[in-house]
């Protein structure tokens, strides 16, 4: 059989690789076809009927998500008959789903109101005759509305296949078909990790996170306090999208101006803790390795992940560095070593973080780190905040994060949003710190790109040390099972929860499922760092003279008791399922 | 009820995990002999099915759901099924339905009775139309029923 085959799609030939589906062929000629429940290599499996097509010699119209290409094969993708049986599917979804669209957190961005405007439903055809149903809002990031629920199975499909975990399901049948978890438990009495996989990959607002701008605004309000603005490395890379910028499109000058415009006293790159934590994983990890510690290591810097390992593999919680991730790290310092420096009462200082995560909102609710950071917003709310201030993001002029104190950032840490970058960054800081040289910049390519697992070995100092990476917490999983079955001695591990690293984290702009047909999100964002990263003066963390500074003047040196006080934290196996029995 | 959580029980359900584990689409017969073991499938065993075969909580509970043979709540020693079909409907089913709950205290479709004597359910069709209106208790059917047939008929069990 050949590789390539032709096919005639609306009169157009079209050649195309064998193994397309007629979706894909039909994206390749340049036509549309709508879709809703498809989310490609997560979710194809024909079940919403949006993506219907006449296929000439077929009994009836074909899905075609799932329908593959052969020769010859003759297909039309928007006659009357198609548009018909569109419109009516769409029609019986929109009659089961809550319609207050104005007032929806997906208002102009849900996926189902693209599709009805696209299709053209112009009127109700049936009435919405369910009772409203309870709204779970229990878990600290993630907010589930079934009312708004169209059992497109998306969240389904990404918790239980790329997250490897199965929180939600669809439960009972037909008409009463819900999708929740076991027994309708909420999302804190179950092993919800919080990564968001579900709330981004959610076509409507049936799955979102917890809104907190309405605390930011009253922060910023309070004359009594001192505002800190701190952006993760990955934010920068996706909130150009929200304003009309290509993905990709480093946005990092805009949004300290718009954020400086929003109020804040103060805003800081999280970059900067980035390079605190290399310091301090970096020591821990010669530490272990020199006095006989537990090894592997693994990162820390991923709520998602550290969750994950509390609910699932607590025995391997010692492997855990005790590092606390940088967002907790700046909260931390921000409130001990700046506020002293300023002369500020701490108690006045309130630290918002902007993540592109929604599990540091869970993250800075836990009991050990509670002090740390006042709140979290995502990628999103930032950008909804911005537009609801009227500040024209594309017209800013770039401007720079505040410079003193926690100003300073390398190239190293701005890879953090990056699968492997942790990775990366701890490498060149160690073997620099092991060889005690300034070493020719290690560029860990085998540790790059978006292959579910990565190893590599680095020789430093005559020693050969054994790296993995993983991200996503199926292949965690994985991981921790290769660990626990002695395959393979590594010293260190890298994890992030979600697939491709924090630039694909659950706080980030949605995409339209439509769109990922064509890109690679994780990678498109990604190059947005690594340019940053290339660009950078410094690109070592211990390199960075306030992260020096900081040592000199306050921590005294890695992993002192001041920083095990300040900068490190512990972990505790979580129970699984709260039955309420 | 007292005849669900035996340690005779767990170990007849040891046996069924032993026999279909580790196969291809082994939930569905699990589950059936569970629902025959336990005369249904409760909140700990799904959880426990859950740890035991690495199937998510919330995938076991959505086939449970799924699936009307399966119940949560123990079924009774007697399970009443009247037929809500077309067909019995037209021939006045509900009647039948009314009757059953009136002559049973405080029992409800898709509830078991206090005493764990009956259950009741509300049918689909059961192929059986030709006798309609009908109404089945375990293996027993009953058909071309009037109302002052079904308390006659309840009495009997």
């Amino acid at each position: 059989m050949s590789d390539q085959v032709t096919l005639t799609i609306n009169e157009t030939k079209v050649t195309v690789p064998a193994t397309f589906t007629v979706l894909e062929a039909a994206r390749a000629a340049g036509i549309h076809i709508p879709t809703l429940c498809f989310l490609k290599d997560i979710n194809e499996v024909g079940a919403c009927r949006v993506c219907l097509v006449e296929v000439e010699g077929a009994r009836n119209l074909v899905a075609s998500c799932v329908q593959p290409v052969h020769d010859g094969m003759k297909v039309k993708t928007h006659t009357q008959k198609v548009r018909e049986a569109r419109r009516s599917t769409v029609s019986l979804i929109l009659s089961t789903h809550d319609q207050d669209c104005l007032s929806c957190a997906r208002n102009q961005n849900c996926e189902l109101q693209t599709l009805a405007a696209d299709l053209g439903i112009r009127e109700t055809s049936y009435e919405n005759g369910n009772d409203k149903k309870a709204v779970d809002d229990s878990s600290w990031s993630v907010l589930r509305d079934p009312n708004k629920c169209i059992l497109c199975g998306r969240c389904v499909s990404v918790c239980k296949n790329v997250q490897g975990i199965g929180i939600l399901d669809f439960v009972n049948r037909g008409h009463n078909t819900t999708v929740e978890p076991a027994f309708g438990l909420g999302l804190k009495d179950v092993p919800c990790i919080s990564c968001g996989q579900c709330v981004v990959n959610c076509p409507v607002a049936a799955l979102k996170e917890k809104d907190n701008i309405d605390e930011v605004w009253a922060a910023i309000e309070d004359k009594e306090k001192h505002v800190i603005f701190q952006t993760a490395p990955a934010v920068r890379a996706a909130l150009g999208e929200e304003f009309g910028f290509a993905m990709g499109t480093p946005v990092t000058g805009k949004m300290a101006a718009a954020i400086k415009r929003l109020g804040a006293d103060k805003v800081y790159d999280t970059n900067f803790t980035a390079d605190v934590t290399i310091m301090e994983e970096g020591y821990e990890l010669l530490n272990r390795i020199n006095n006989a510690g537990v090894l592997p290591m693994i990162t820390s810097c991923s709520p998602g992940w550290v969750s994950y390992c509390e609910y699932f593999y607590p025995e391997l919680l010692p492997n855990l560095s005790s590092c606390k991730s940088p967002q907790q790290m700046l909260g931390a310092l921000a409130k001990s070593y700046y506020a002293k420096e300023k002369g500020l009462d701490p108690k006045n200082i309130y630290v918002v973080s902007v993540m592109p995560c929604v599990a540091k909102k869970s993250e800075a609710k836990r009991e050990e780190l509670l002090e740390d950071v006042d709140v979290v917003i995502t990628t999103r709310e930032l950008a909804r905040m911005i537009k609801s201030a009227g500040i024209q993001f594309d017209q800013l002029q770039d401007e720079d994060f505040d410079a003193d104190l926690l100003g300073e950032t390398t190239g190293a840490a701005v890879i953090f949003g990056i699968t492997g970058g942790v990775m990366e960054a701890a490498v060149r800081t160690v073997a620099d710190v092991l060889e005690g040289k300034d070493l020719d910049l290690l560029e860990f390519t085998a540790l790059r790109g978006v292959d579910g697992i990565k190893e590599a070995s680095v020789e430093v100092a005559g020693n050969t040390y054994n790296l993995a990476v993983a991200h996503g917490t199926a292949n965690a999983k994985k991981l921790m099972e290769m660990i626990q079955n002695k395959e393979k001695d590594y010293h260190f591990i890298e994890i992030m929860g979600c697939s491709g690293g924090c630039v694909n984290g659950g706080g980030q702009p949605y995409v339209p499922a439509f769109d990922k047909l064509g890109v690679d999100v994780r990678s498109q964002r990604a190059k947005a760092l690594y340019t940053e990263d290339e660009s950078a003066p410094l690109r070592k963390s211990h390199q960075n003279p306030q992260v020096k500074k900081l040592y000199d003047d306050f921590l005294g040196e890695p992993n002192s008791h001041l920083a095990h006080e300040l900068l490190h934290t512990h972990y505790h196996q979580r129970q699984k399922f709260n039955l309420g029995e | 009820m007292s005849k669900v959580c035996t340690e005779e029980n767990f170990q007849e359900l040891q046996q069924a995990i032993a026999t279909h584990a580790g196969k291809k689409g082994s939930l569905m017969p699990i589950l059936n002999d569970c629902q025959r073991i336990y005369g249904c499938v409760p909140k700990k065993i799904q959880l426990y099915l859950s740890e035991k075969l690495g199937i998510p909580f919330a995938e076991i509970y959505g086939v449970v759901t799924f699936y009307s043979q399966f119940s949560i709540e123990p079924k009774g020693d007697y399970v009443i099924g009247v037929c809500l079909g077309t067909a019995c409907y037209v021939k006045e089913a509900q009647k039948i339905l009314d009757e059953v709950k009136a002559k049973i205290p405080d029992l409800e479709v898709g509830k078991t009775s206090a005493d764990g004597k009956f259950t009741l359910e509300a049918t689909r069709c059961i192929g059986a139309c030709g006798l309609a209106p009908v109404m089945t208790i375990n293996e027993d059917t009953y058909g071309n029923l009037t109302k002052s047939q079904v308390e006659a008929i309840i009495k009997k069990y």
